[in-house]
């Protein structure tokens, strides 16, 4: 095997590269096991784990100019319906809890997957997923009643930043569903299992990121701007 | 799912032929696609430049009209910048750094072929808009509003906007890749501050990359929508503030401006010192600089928008960072001279061209400089001065940067020598007619000639100069057809060894060209210029290194296989795009395509079942 010389020989001063090879992750499918056939990495850490939190890096400047957006419009649509007269705090509230409480299945599932408990993975995995729907469900009754209430994209500059965040957002739930979906559908395969936990870790990263982007836009979107009136509010003007 | 798989064959390793380019994963060949691709967008882009200065030789001219003359432009600067300065450097990063850095490849090969299948049909996508004569024309940074409707009533910008997010998610993507790639494959013994300063800047530029495309990504989704779903983002009629725009995107193009430079800028590091026989001189600092340069780029984008109106106050902040940036930029450029200084310096291709670089980046980084105070920017906005700037930081920077480094690295990629005498004479033709085209533009501006008119009358006196411009373009078409030619005759070249420039960089010590699995046995770094170490070595135990690493059975070692699903997979991406210009079925025949791209991909070892062993 040609990847084993790599550790024959090394410099004393860095033996933290070295005698202790460090092997996180599973191996056996996908890209994890690395790209020259061992499981070697610099730092240690897993490629595709580092992989994950550097998207989410990117993803927060995503969201974060979605957001910026969204606050420099802030009472500055000309014409209503403004949030205030639409946004219904304990509705969201609700699904906002929904959706907290999917986060807590995923920790559940990772941890089951943690410990090979087979039932537990497909339940808690499965469990995610209906949550997640469930909020998404919540999210398209808003929407609908916005619409009906008046409030389009195209209708005032509140509707443009609202749909566009919200929408975005909604966009990475649904993704993350069809990837728990996919992942419950392997656990019936036996492909889920402590070897494999990356697998089921890498989802719940992306999962509990979504979430907390949604906290910020709960705070943003409903505490605090869901009061605004209308432009004079804010003074008009920018 | 897995039966997804097993329908399409999983296509052989070491195949040959056109299936072997479509279905690779091998990190070398995708810089050569990356590298021909922006090649040919580059001869494209320079005819469109050609065209532009024709028009502009003499004065009241009407070769092509101010509409063909908008289109021109807005092609020119968004093709240069996304399908030749980017791809060029991400082909860089794809031939060197694995090499540089010891690995046998990347740390996602499939991810990376993924980028560049997405560049490709993204930048193809984008250029259908010439077939349906529907070309963008609101210029590279295409300001709101002058991008919505009314004032822009046929499909251009969309085709702008969708084929930027199509190219957005690539760069995204490639980006992801490097970073981890850098931290996380670096041969044993190569620390951080062991790291060749291309590698360092690549890791710079791929941060760059990930963070500032989202930016540009909401933009342009905002601009998307505004233009097909009624939302009034940028456009006043509806409340919303055509300032945003030139935010976001100045927040993205600043940052997008050190990822074009930063690239040539290591380039440009490894040649000097390889060819002045020293190491870099200062290389913390170099480093230091480069980091600084990433951080502070995020600081500075206001200084796009002096004339718009922000305040003294936000004009005085942007004016004072803009100096300051210029700070480590000079650090860069004397830990350069530095390195030449008492160097034996021998006169290459490439050291030529590194050295153009020095030369004509200091005369775009003075008259940066100049811009960066906000007064004095009020008399050179718009006009040809900042279009000299540009080009003295863009051509005299990056591609002279770019060029350097197809002369550096040409024979570790083929194992043959480029001509060095049609080297310098293409050397020769790009540095004049590059002056000659550009350097009569800080006049001509100075003068009051105003960026993108499409002609000027005789009594302004801007004539003699604007035609002196249009010579030197074609001296440097000339030059480049030399380079073509170069590369054409190639083919009859001599085989050299495979170290001829007796290099620094542990890349070197392989064969040329590189085995598909690089280093038969993974290298254990020994410092800075690890091959200058190793020969020293050698030499001094007697025994001289004149050959490269011996070569291994390929079986033996265990590499990622080729696969259809990036390219079934970029399809789809780039599908979904195409039906956002045509029809929403065919997004939505892209998107399940991409669909079952990714399902296969995943159920897809990275590497085929080890056989035999």
């Amino acid at each position: 095997m040609a990847h084993a010389p790599e550790t024959a020989h090394h410099e004393p001063a860095h033996p933290a590269h070295g005698e202790a090879q460090p092997r996180h992750g599973g191996t056996g499918h996908g890209e994890h096991s690395g790209s020259v056939g061992h499981d070697y990495t610099t730092t240690g850490l897993n490629h595709r784990k580092m992989l994950m939190w550097v998207f989410l890096g990117s993803d927060c400047l995503f969201f974060g100019s979605l957001i910026a957006t969204y606050m420099v419009y802030r009472g500055q649509s000309l014409t209503g319906p403004y949030p205030a007269d639409i946004i219904d705090i304990p509705i969201t509230t609700i699904s906002t809890f929904v959706l907290l409480c999917s986060s807590f299945a995923m920790v559940q599932a990772l941890s089951a997957t943690n410990n090979n408990d087979q039932r537990g993975i497909k339940i808690w995995l499965l469990a995610t997923a209906i949550l997640g729907g469930i909020f998404i469900g919540f999210q398209v009754y808003e929407f609908n009643l916005f619409k009906n209430e008046g409030l389009t994209l195209g209708q005032n500059l509140f509707g443009a930043t609202f749909f566009t965040l919200t929408g975005f957002h909604g966009a990475h739930v649904t993704l993350g569903i069809i990837w728990l979906v996919s992942l419950w559908i392997l656990s019936f395969k036996g492909r889920i299992r402590p070897d494999t936990a990356l697998d089921v870790e890498l989802c719940g990263l992306y999962w509990h990121f979504v979430d907390i982007v949604w906290i910020v836009i709960f705070t943003l979107l409903y505490l605090v701007g869901g009061f605004d009136a209308g432009p004079a509010i804010l003074g008009g003007e920018h | 799912m897995a039966t997804i798989t097993e329908v399409l064959a999983r296509p052989t390793y070491g195949a040959s032929g056109l299936w072997s380019w479509i279905t690779t994963v091998d990190h070398k060949r995708i810089g050569v696609m990356y590298g021909a691709t922006a090649f040919v967008f580059m001869l494209l882009s320079g005819i469109e430049a050609g065209v532009l200065r024709t028009q502009l030789a003499t004065p009241d001219t009407d070769l092509i009209g101010p509409g063909r003359f908008n289109q021109m432009f807005t092609m020119h600067a968004t093709v240069m910048i996304f399908m030749v300065i980017m791809p060029m450097g991400v082909a860089f990063f794809n031939f060197v750094v694995p090499l540089a850095i010891g690995a046998r490849d990347v740390a996602f090969p499939r991810l990376n072929a993924l980028s560049y299948w997405i560049f490709l049909f993204g930048a193809i996508l984008m250029h259908f808009s010439f077939i349906v004569d529907q070309v963008p024309d609101a210029g590279w940074f295409s300001y709101a509003n002058l991008t919505e409707y009314p004032f822009s009533e046929n499909m251009g910008l969309d085709f702008w906007a969708i084929g930027l997010l199509v190219l957005g998610t690539s760069s995204v993507a490639g980006g992801l890749n490097f970073v981890v790639t850098i931290i996380n494959l670096r041969a044993p013994g190569m620390s951080l501050m062991r790291m060749p300063v291309f590698v360092w800047m690549t890791l710079i530029t791929s941060i760059l990359l990930i963070l500032a495309m989202p930016v540009i990504t909401v933009g342009l989704i905002e601009l998307v929508m505004d233009r097909n779903f009624g939302t009034h983002f940028f456009n006043p009629t509806g409340g919303g503030d055509p300032i945003l725009w030139q935010h976001l995107f100045w927040v993205f193009g600043h940052p997008e401006v050190y990822i074009l430079i930063l690239p040539p800028m290591g380039i440009v590091s490894e040649i000097l010192p390889t060819f002045s026989r020293k190491p870099l001189f200062g290389y913390p600092f170099v480093i230091f600089s480069g980091i600084v340069i990433g951080i502070m780029g995020w600081a500075v984008w206001s200084h796009h928008m002096f004339t718009v109106g922000l305040g003294p106050i936000a004009n005085s902040v942007f004016t004072i960072t803009t100096m300051l940036i210029a700070v480590p930029t000079g650090v860069k450029i004397f830990n350069w001279l530095g390195t030449l200084w008492k160097g034996s310096i021998e006169l290459t291709t490439a050291m030529l061209y590194a050295l153009g670089f020095v030369f004509l980046f200091i005369i775009g980084g003075l008259s940066g400089v100049s811009h960066a105070v906000s007064p004095s920017d009020f008399q050179q906005q718009d006009t040809y001065y900042i279009v000299a700037h540009i080009h003295y930081v863009l051509f005299g920077g990056s591609i002279m940067g770019i060029f350097a480094g197809i002369y550096y690295w040409w024979p570790k990629l083929t194992g043959k020598m480029l001509n060095e005498k049609l080297g310098k004479l293409n050397f020769w033709l790009v540095f004049i007619g590059m002056n000659v085209t550009f350097f009569p533009m800080h006049f001509v501006g100075l003068n009051g000639m105003p960026r993108r008119i499409y002609t000027y009358a005789e009594e302004f006196g801007w004539g003699t100069l604007n035609l002196l411009s249009t010579v030197g373009y074609f001296i440097i078409f000339i030059g480049v057809l030399v380079f073509v030619y170069n590369i054409w005759q190639n083919r009859n070249a001599r085989r050299v060894s495979h170290d001829p420039w007796d290099a620094p960089g542990v890349e070197w010590s392989i064969a040329s060209p590189p085995p598909a699995y690089n280093f038969a046995e993974v290298p254990h770094i020994k410092g800075r210029d690890h091959y200058w170490i190793e020969k020293d070595l050698a030499r001094e135990a007697g025994n001289p290194i004149t050959e490269p690493e011996p070569a291994v059975d390929p079986s033996t070692i265990h590499m990622p296989s080729p696969s259809y699903w990036p390219i079934i997979t970029a399809a789809g991406v780039g599908l979904i795009g195409g039906g956002l210009l045509s029809h929403y079925g065919v997004s939505f025949l892209g998107g399940l395509i991409a669909f079952i791209g990714v399902i296969g991909w995943s159920n897809e070892p990275a590497s085929a079942p080890e056989e035999g062993h």
